[in-house]
This record gives C-alpha cells, sequence and structure tokens, in this order.
C-alpha cells in the first residue's frame, strides 16, 4: 500500500511538472506578443525590458522543470514505453521557448528601426506566431490525456504556419519594395525571419506529436 | 507414520519437474514486470511463490483429477517412471529449440503407461485433452482481443494522463502476475504431482481436527517445489523474457499476461465448471495447459487485431510440431524406461 502510495505520489509530481512546462509555454508566447506590441508601439521602453526579462524568467524555469522531468523519468524508471518520446516533445518543445528569447534578445540589442507601414505586417506576423504556439501547448497537455484529440491540434498549428509563411512573405515584399536602404532592409527582414521561424518550429514539434499520438493509440 | 525414503526417491522426478516450472513459467507471469524494472525479482519471486503455492493447494484437484481419470498409475516407480519421462522429453525438445509443454508430454508418458500396462485409454477423456491445446491459444487470443477493445473504450471515455496510466500499469502488471501465479499454481499443478495422486505415496496427517489427505501433501509439496524453482533458477530465464517481451509496448504485455491468467484459470476453476453447468451451458475441461502457448496465443490476438502482418509463422509451426512431438516422445521414453524399471531393476511399475 505504502508503495503504491509512493508511486502515486511520484507520478503525480511528474504530472504537475509536465502540465507546468506546457504552460509555461503558452504563457511565454502571450507575453512575448505583448513585447513585439510593446516594440511596435513604443520601441525598446521599459515595458518591452520587463516582457523581455519575463519570458527569460520562464524560460530558465522550463529549462529547471525540463531537467527536473527527464531525471523523474530516468530515475523512477516511468513510462518506459513513451520516455523517448515525452523527452523528445519536452526537448523540441523547449526550443520554441529559446527562439522566443533569441527573438526578444535581437529586438533588445539591435534595436530595428521599424517603418509604421510596415508595424502591421509585424503585428499580425506575430499574433499568427503566437497562434501556433497556443495550439501546440495545447495539443501538448491534451496527447497527454487523449491521444486521439491530438490531429485537431496539428491541424490548426499546420494552418497557424501557414498563414505564418503568408504574412512573411507579404511583410518582406513590403519591406523589399519601400525606398530603404538595403542594408536596413535586410536587417528587417532578419527580424521576420526571426519570427517566423518559432511558427516554422512550432509546426516540427507538432509533427511530432502527430506520430506520437499515433503511437499511443496503436 | 514414517515415510519411506524411497518414496521421496520416486517423487524426485515430479518434484523436478515442479522446480522446472517455476524456473520457466515464473517468467511468463512477472518476466516483463521484471524485465522492464517495473517490479524487482525478489518482490516478484515472493509475490509469485506465495500465489503458486495457493494456486496449487487450493484449486489444483481438478486438473489432478483430470490427469487422474487419463491413466490412473497405481505404482509409486510407474509414477515415477511417467514423470521423468515428461521432464525429459521437455528437455530434449527445449534443446532442440521447440517451446514444448509439460503439459502436453505429460499426456504422451501417460497414454505410454496405460500401453506398458495394457489399459484402455479413455478417448473422451484424450479428446477433451487435446482439444483444449487448440483452445487454449485460441482463447487466450480471442481474451486479449476483448481486453484490447475494452482497455481503448475506457481509455477514450476517462482521459487519464499518460503518467498515472503508466502507475495503474505497473500495479496491475504486479496483481496480474499474482492472478497469473495463482492460475498457474492450479492449473500446472497436475503436470507435477497428478500422477502420483492415485498411487497414494503419504499417510494422512492428523493435526488436531484436521486431516491432510496424501493428496493434499502432494499438492502442497508440487506447490513448494514450484516455489523453490521461482526463487533459485527464474531470475536468469525472467530477464530473458523481459528483454524479448521488451520490443512489446507494456500494455500489451499487460493484456498478454492477464490473457494467460484468466486462461489458465478457466482450465482449473472448478467454480467455473459448476457455474456453467447450473447455466445448463457447456464446461471447459480442468486440464493443465501450456502456460507459454497462452501468452503466444495473447500476442497473436492483439496483432491480428493490430494488422500487424509481421505474425511469426514459424513460432507456430513449432508449436504445432511441438504438439506432436512432445507426447510421442514422451510415450516412447516412458514405454522403454518403464520396461527397464520392471526387468532390469524389478520394480513394480503397474
Amino acid at each position: 500500500m505504502a508503495l503504491n502510495l509512493r508511486l502515486f505520489q511520484k507520478t503525480s509530481d511528474l504530472e504537475n511538472k509536465v502540465d507546468s512546462f506546457f504552460i509555461k509555454l503558452a504563457e511565454a508566447s502571450v507575453i512575448y506578443r505583448l513585447a513585439i506590441r510593446n516594440y511596435l508601439k513604443e520601441g525598446l521602453s521599459e515595458e518591452y525590458t520587463t516582457h523581455f526579462e519575463k519570458v527569460c524568467d520562464i524560460e530558465t524555469n522550463a529549462d529547471t522543470l525540463r531537467s527536473e522531468i527527464k531525471l523523474a523519468i530516468y530515475s523512477e524508471m516511468l513510462i518506459p514505453d513513451s520516455r523517448g518520446d515525452v523527452l523528445g516533445l519536452i526537448e523540441t518543445a523547449d526550443e520554441v521557448f529559446s527562439l522566443m528569447k533569441k527573438s526578444l534578445w535581437a529586438f533588445s540589442i539591435e534595436a530595428p528601426v521599424i517603418d509604421e507601414e510596415l508595424v502591421p505586417g509585424y503585428r499580425k506576423l506575430t499574433n499568427m506566431v503566437v497562434k501556433a504556439v497556443d495550439e501546440l501547448a495545447t495539443g501538448a497537455q491534451v496527447f497527454f490525456q487523449s491521444p486521439h484529440l491530438v490531429s485537431s491540434y496539428v491541424a490548426k498549428i499546420n494552418l497557424y504556419e501557414k498563414e505564418a509563411d503568408k504574412l512573411s512573405t507579404n511583410l518582406k515584399k513590403q519591406i523589399f519594395s519601400s525606398k530603404m536602404e538595403l542594408a536596413l532592409k535586410l536587417h528587417l527582414r532578419e527580424f521576420v525571419d526571426q519570427i517566423d521561424s518559432i511558427a516554422d518550429h512550432a509546426e516540427d514539434v507538432a509533427d511530432r506529436l502527430t506520430i506520437y499520438a499515433i503511437k499511443r493509440q496503436s | 507414520m514414517a515415510i519411506d525414503p524411497l518414496v521421496l526417491v520416486f517423487l524426485s522426478s515430479g518434484l523436478f519437474l515442479g522446480w522446472a516450472l517455476g524456473a520457466n513459467d515464473a517468467a511468463n507471469v512477472f518476466g516483463t514486470a521484471v524485465g522492464t524494472k517495473m517490479v524487482s525479482w525478489r518482490t516478484a519471486a515472493i509475490i509469485c511463490s506465495i500465489c503458486v503455492l495457493l494456486g496449487a493447494v487450493f484449486s489444483g484437484a481438478g486438473t489432478t483429477e483430470t490427469l487422474g481419470k487419463l491413466g490412473a498409475i497405481s505404482a509409486l516407480p510407474g509414477a515415477f517412471m511417467t514423470a521423468l519421462s515428461a521432464g525429459f522429453s521437455v528437455f530434449i525438445m527445449t534443446k532442440g529449440g521447440l517451446p514444448v509443454s509439460t503439459s502436453q508430454a505429460i499426456v504422451g508418458a501417460i497414454i505410454g503407461w496405460n500401453f506398458f500396462s495394457q489399459k484402455p485409454t479413455d478417448t473422451t477423456i484424450l479428446l477433451k485433452i487435446l482439444s483444449t491445446w487448440i483452445l487454449c491459444p485460441l482463447l487466450a487470443g480471442i481474451i486479449a482481443v476483448l481486453i484490447v477493445q475494452l482497455i481503448k473504450f475506457i481509455s477514450r471515455r476517462m482521459a487519464i494522463h499518460m503518467i498515472t496510466l503508466d502507475a495503474i500499469k505497473r500495479i496491475a502488471l504486479i496483481v496480474a502476475g499474482g492472478l497469473g501465479a495463482y492460475a498457474l499454481g492450479a492449473n500446472n499443478i497436475a503436470n507435477v504431482v497428478g500422477v502420483f495422486i492415485p498411487v497414494q505415496p503419504f499417510p494422512t496427517l492428523e493435526l488436531g481436527n484436521f486431516n491432510i489427505s496424501s493428496a493434499q501433501q502432494l499438492l502442497l509439496l508440487g506447490g513448494l517445489s514450484i516455489g523453490l524453482g521461482v526463487f533459485t533458477y527464474s531470475r536468469k530465464v525472467m530477464d530473458t523474457v523481459g528483454s524479448q517481451l521488451g520490443s512489446l509496448s507494456a500494455t500489451t504485455a499487460l493484456i498478454a499476461v492477464i490473457s494467460h491468467s484468466i486462461v489458465l484459470f478457466m482450465f482449473a476453476s472448478r467454480g467455473l465448471e459448476t457455474f456453467l453447468l447450473n447455466l445448463g451451458l457447456p464446461t471447459i475441461p480442468l486440464v493443465p495447459v501450456s502456460s507459454s502457448q497462452a501468452v503466444v496465443g495473447a500476442i497473436i490476438g492483439i496483432s491480428i487485431l493490430r494488422g500487424v502482418a509481421s505474425i511469426n509463422w514459424a513460432v507456430l509451426g513449432k508449436i504445432l510440431i511441438g504438439w506432436v512431438l512432445a507426447p510421442a516422445v514422451a510415450f516412447i521414453i516412458c514405454f522403454i524406461g518403464l520396461f527397464f524399471l520392471q526387468n532390469v531393476f524389478a520394480l513394480r511399475v503397474v
């Protein structure tokens, strides 16, 4: 009986950690959007820095959770069937945190000058990317309880990623058709790519999620 | 009231069969749990030994009675040779890489004794036993398919977290292992001591108000020999089975163990027999069946359900060959052995 209670205590702790990891992903994406919006409105402000620091903190916490989850799964010999899949999912999802942090870091260091007419394009792109990450965070949590429901989340992530690609292409066209200096154009394109790469990576994680869900259902 | 030491010598072949059963078949019920490190070997061995012993003593009478009906061996040396030839044929077949079962070898050996003693073999009982060789893996397969569907149904509706599900699987593996060991003891004890029961080698033991009959003492001794096999040699086999089953998911392995346990219990339960009789339904014969073949049947059932094309026909072929060869070899060895015991050692075998 004591063994069973200890086992359920351990699994409950691990469950909470896994859930927290993906909740942090959703949280980071919301703050990422706030940070970009803030930058597009006011440039490098105190508020932007606060948001940026918050994303950094969340990323650090997620890293700690990732290590703890890894340690618990291996040291307690938990979920032997899906150990590789779960760790693969968490490792790749962790990269999404890094990409968001990297993007905000670039804004704070390089402080790109964004023309007023390009702002709506950046905003739309950021919204679409954040939607993809949001769906990923929810889809990943659903994977642990109802793998048969994952496909609808993956479909949405794919849709948002395609939309993000379209928006980034349009934005790049807009940048390169303007009369800015080439160096500035290249600089702005770099930021478009950085934002868009978050959705691309979310789609990669979603692809993994699809395979893992199929494996769990078989 | 002292027991003749010669009785123990003659019982040794049956006890050896018990030891081998414990060493090998414990892996069918606890191999996955131990192999995947979900439960330590020590815990598995303790649970397995206790449950096997309980199964043998409390539910082992039905299958032993059936074997007794196939051939009522009347002399201890005859019973000794019957058990020895079954054990020896299993040893030879296993060396040759055939997954044979003691349950099948003992049938050939008993028929060998019947032939030697010129006593008729009850064909109705024989046909009943033969039918179980096909029924056992078939039933295990069907039960496994039903369990898979049930688990799918439940998991779709209950949305249990993967990690909680893992904990549930661990506990289920231990519980299923315990039930499997009970069923193994109940069903396969007949292979160990079944041929000795008609001989009644022990006097009835009187313990206050309780009387322990010769048959009960044999069941207890047989159960202990299985337990000894579990403790002394099952670790290696469990590790091997665990690694072989490593390609199976924990869920598949769990379903295989549960199906195996249900089937073995069905072929040993007098309660179920009475229940079916009361309902006017055909009963399931109480016959010792192969634990390994039940597991294989369950795995094949799951594979077919999942549309896996890789059913190992070679393994199936080997099982079919084993069905014919194991009893045939045991028959020959028993017949020749009885001849030697009677004519060279001048022992009464009939």
